[in-house]
């Protein structure tokens, strides 16, 4: 069937099952009523703690078809996984499904662990790394689910995924299974897409590598959630989890970029006093973030929250007093870490409280400005964050659709074109966010709106800036670079990509050899 | 480009840097094929600028090549550059007056029959470049600008570099005198801390102030800062208004002196408020512009 953006995708995909077709951002409503977990008791003097990841997988009697979840706050630095899927090869058991928030680098063992049949079938935000390039390839039976950062919690709630056993890495934990990311040699700041796992998982395991004296306060996810302890000796390198420090770029390209995402945020009137921002952690998104707060400075205005990934330089806004709240679902440095620990206006959230659709307020709703990437973005708006323009997967969903349904205003920045390929296209290869939820293109070489937001348009023009046609835009790149030959794919689907109300946007096939 | 505030340098062999220079701002791009340029690489360089200005749309700036010096790879620059037609040549170290008519003649015997005549831009960068500096300004027609070099000459005077420049004080003066005898333009050195923004804006501020009509960047990231300086203030723009409008109020009274705030506008006050009202009006900046 065609779907509300335009894609072909089949009623039935193989490995995966009947599809929910997308039919626009704010089309498919839920229903019913939400999915509880088993309900668990405890006796006093019950013991928690275990001391390893085989004792436990024997005491609780894990077995094959089981889905085990994950978070990816350890990011490139994480062996939970790792570890946790050695225990289940060694002890025999196959089919395992994965959900993990997301699959870094550090994952890449999880191949040999798909083509021996203990993974049957991954569900995650994103993958980067050899992982990526082996799915592409076709590595798993089925496709990967590619989910929204929001889309994860609609769907354990909703019951549609059901995890068997949340394997929690856990910074600092305690023996009645108090669980907090701050402190700990792996301290990594938020939990928060841990929260719907601690929620909804049938077992909840904590598995620290800092087992620190009862009672651990404030708790992440508290003891009344979880069901087992389990150390190890590490839960991964710290160098890998959170860099040293995030800076803005020096990049004259990224920051002409930058300039103009602030000038057209201020065209656009959304800045004044409560004003509410989100920006990634890359160097040209800090630096959007970099002119937004001078401009903030200079009219004395105080912004209400910035939200999602934090990083050190959204800390020193937050103290200088240009936010009143962070709202911190993912902690990217060290400073922002330590932040979350010691300042009591930096709060963790969940990515259900974040980013989930089908809740009565998550907080990309409220949300006046958010600034995201693309590894391409077409002429009808859409965006692909999960791809290269080779097709082959490179990339996280993330928050991306979510805050970009969310907010007031979305604007994408990128360069025109990356090496010499351009960037806004006339298809994208796989459309993450749907272009009706998409406002402003900011590019080095002007920007472009919506049709769908004249308003803003105009405020644009008055306001002085270089506002072009995507179209032209998207001609501009191709009498730099040429046009590009269209990517061969092969028929076969290797990952499905799922909008945040559980309706299936596009899908990527089979890289070509 | 009617007005040249900004020069700014870009290396003339990277592509990407090539592809984007006309993104900043920048009154007036020089394509490097000198310093920025190894010996091994010049050929390439030469190709890949020469493309560009065939190919890239660079808007209103002035496109400008810098040559290697008359000594070195010049004449093979000269073959390459000249019938992709850039606006400007800028050649370095300049010692005397015969340096820019020989280049002049160079470029007699390249440049085509239906192109327009190249204007060339000089370097002063040595102790003789600059005692000659006037002779050199008024050598031949084609000269637009004179640009100070300041990293050659304080290492040729052996003095010390510093931020604060009191060691090239008298060589910009010299420069923008020599400059503003012959009527041509003169551009001060680079700044070379491209982190310091703050240091940037001040030696914008006292290039402008010791007379240069433009500075040299090194950094795309320089290029709004100088821009910024160059360009006549919010208060310089009202007080030429005032001015002007004075002189126009005592001409039409039949009165031979006009004042402001009291003080009598005399010839030289008058001149300044006419560049002024001239430049802002040709950079369309508000307050410019008739009433």
């Amino acid at each position: 069937m065609i779907n509300a953006i335009g894609r072909d995708i089949p009623d039935y995909i193989e490995g995966f099952g009947q599809v929910k077709h997308y039919r626009g951002a704010f089309a498919t409503l839920p229903g019913g009523n939400a999915y509880g977990p088993p309900i668990r008791a405890s006796r006093p003097g019950a013991v928690k703690v275990c001391s390893g990841l085989e004792e436990l997988f024997k005491l609780l009697g894990l077995k094959s078809g089981m889905t085990f979840s994950f978070h990816h706050h350890l990011r490139n630095g994480d062996e939970v996984v790792n570890q946790v899927l050695a225990v289940a090869a060694k002890l025999g058991l196959k089919d395992i499904g994965v959900s993990l928030t997301a699959a870094f680098a550090t994952h890449a063992p999880m191949i040999g662990h798909i083509n021996n049949g203990v993974v049957t079938s991954l569900r995650t935000s994103g993958v980067y790394g050899p992982l990526a390039v082996a799915i592409s390839g076709g590595l798993l039976p089925g496709p990967v689910v590619l989910h929204t950062h929001g889309g994860r919690p609609r769907a354990m709630a909703g019951g549609e995924h059901r995890v068997d056993v949340a394997f929690v890495a856990a910074p600092a934990a305690d023996e009645r299974g108090n669980v907090s990311g701050v402190s700990g040699p792996s301290a990594c700041g938020s939990l928060g897409y841990a929260f719907s796992d601690a929620d909804y998982a049938s077992v909840v395991v904590a598995v620290t590598d800092n087992l620190v004296p009862f009672p651990l306060a404030p708790a992440s996810i508290p003891q009344n959630k979880v069901d087992f302890v389990v150390t190890v000796d590490s839960l991964g390198d710290p160098q890998g989890i959170v860099s040293g420090t995030t800076k803005v770029t020096k990049d004259p390209v990224g920051l002409k970029i930058a300039d103009t995402a602030a000038k057209a945020i201020l065209a656009s009137g959304l800045l004044k006093d409560g004003f509410s921002f989100q920006t990634g952690a890359g160097g040209a998104s800090l630096a959007a973030a970099h002119y937004v707060g001078r401009m903030m400075r200079e009219g004395r205005i105080r912004g209400g929250f910035a939200l999602g990934g934090i990083t050190g330089y959204m800390v020193d806004m937050l103290e200088e007093g240009l936010f009143k709240n962070l709202y911190d679902v993912q902690s990217f440095d060290l400073e922002s870490v330590r932040s979350l620990g010691r300042n009591p206006s930096h709060l963790e959230v969940s990515a259900d409280l974040y980013a989930n659709p089908f809740n009565p307020g998550c907080l990309v709703n409220d949300l006046d400005v958010v600034i995201l990437g693309a590894t391409e973005i077409d002429v009808g708006f859409n965006v692909n964050v999960v791809t290269g323009s080779d097709g082959v997967l490179m990339g996280a969903a993330g928050g991306h659709p979510d805050t970009a349904a969310g907010a007031k205003m979305t604007v994408i920045v990128t360069t025109l074109l990356r090496s010499r390929l351009p960037i806004v296209v006339d298809r994208v290869i796989a459309a993450t966010t749907p272009g009706e939820t998409v406002d402003v293109l900011v590019t080095e070489y002007g920007l472009a709106v919506n049709p769908e937001r004249p308003e803003l348009r105009e405020r644009f023009i008055k306001a002085g800036l270089e506002v072009k046609d995507i179209h032209e835009l998207k001609a501009l790149a191709q009498s730099i670079a040429g046009v590009p030959e269209r990517i061969p794919q092969g028929e076969r689907i290797v990952a499905l990509v799922e909008y945040r109300d559980g309706t299936i946007i596009d899908v990527v096939r089979e890289a070509a050899e | 480009m009617e007005v040249r505030r900004s020069i700014l340098f870009v290396p003339g062999n990277n592509p990407g840097m090539v592809q984007t220079a006309g993104l900043f701002g920048a009154d007036v791009l020089v394509f490097d094929l000198e310093d920025a340029v190894a010996p091994s690489e010049k050929d390439a360089a030469r190709d890949l600028v020469s493309m560009a200005l065939a190919e890239v749309d660079y808007g209103r700036v002035d496109k400008c090549v810098r040559l290697n010096s008359l000594d070195t790879f010049c004449q093979a620059d000269l073959e390459v550059i000249v019938p992709s037609c850039p606006d400007l040549l800028m050649l370095p170290k300049v010692h005397r007056a015969q340096d820019i008519v020989e280049l002049a003649g160079l470029l007699d015997g390249l440049e085509g029959p239906y192109q327009g005549k190249i204007g060339i831009l000089a370097i002063i960068e040595s102790p003789q470049g600059l005692a000659e500096a006037y002779d050199i300004a008024r050598s031949h027609e084609r000269l637009m600008g004179l640009l100070m070099g300041a990293e050659d000459y304080t290492a040729m005077v052996g003095s010390l570099r510093t931020k604060a420049g009191h060691e090239i004080a008298v060589a910009r003066s010299l420069v923008v005198n020599a400059a503003a005898a012959a009527g041509i333009e003169s551009f001060d050195a680079v700044f070379t801390d491209v982190n310091d923004e703050e240091g940037l804006a001040a030696d914008s501020l006292l290039a402008k102030n010791l007379g240069f009509t433009g500075k040299a960047a090194i950094n795309p990231r320089q290029v709004k800062t100088i821009n910024d300086a160059f360009n006549p203030s919010p208060g310089e723009i009202a007080y030429a208004r005032l001015v002007l409008k004075s002189l126009r109020q005592a001409e039409r009274e039949g009165s031979g002196v006009a004042s402001v705030g009291g003080k009598m506008v005399d010839a030289p006050v008058a001149k300044r408020a006419e560049k002024v009202m001239e430049l802002a009006e040709k950079l369309g900046l508000p307050g410019a512009g008739d009433e």
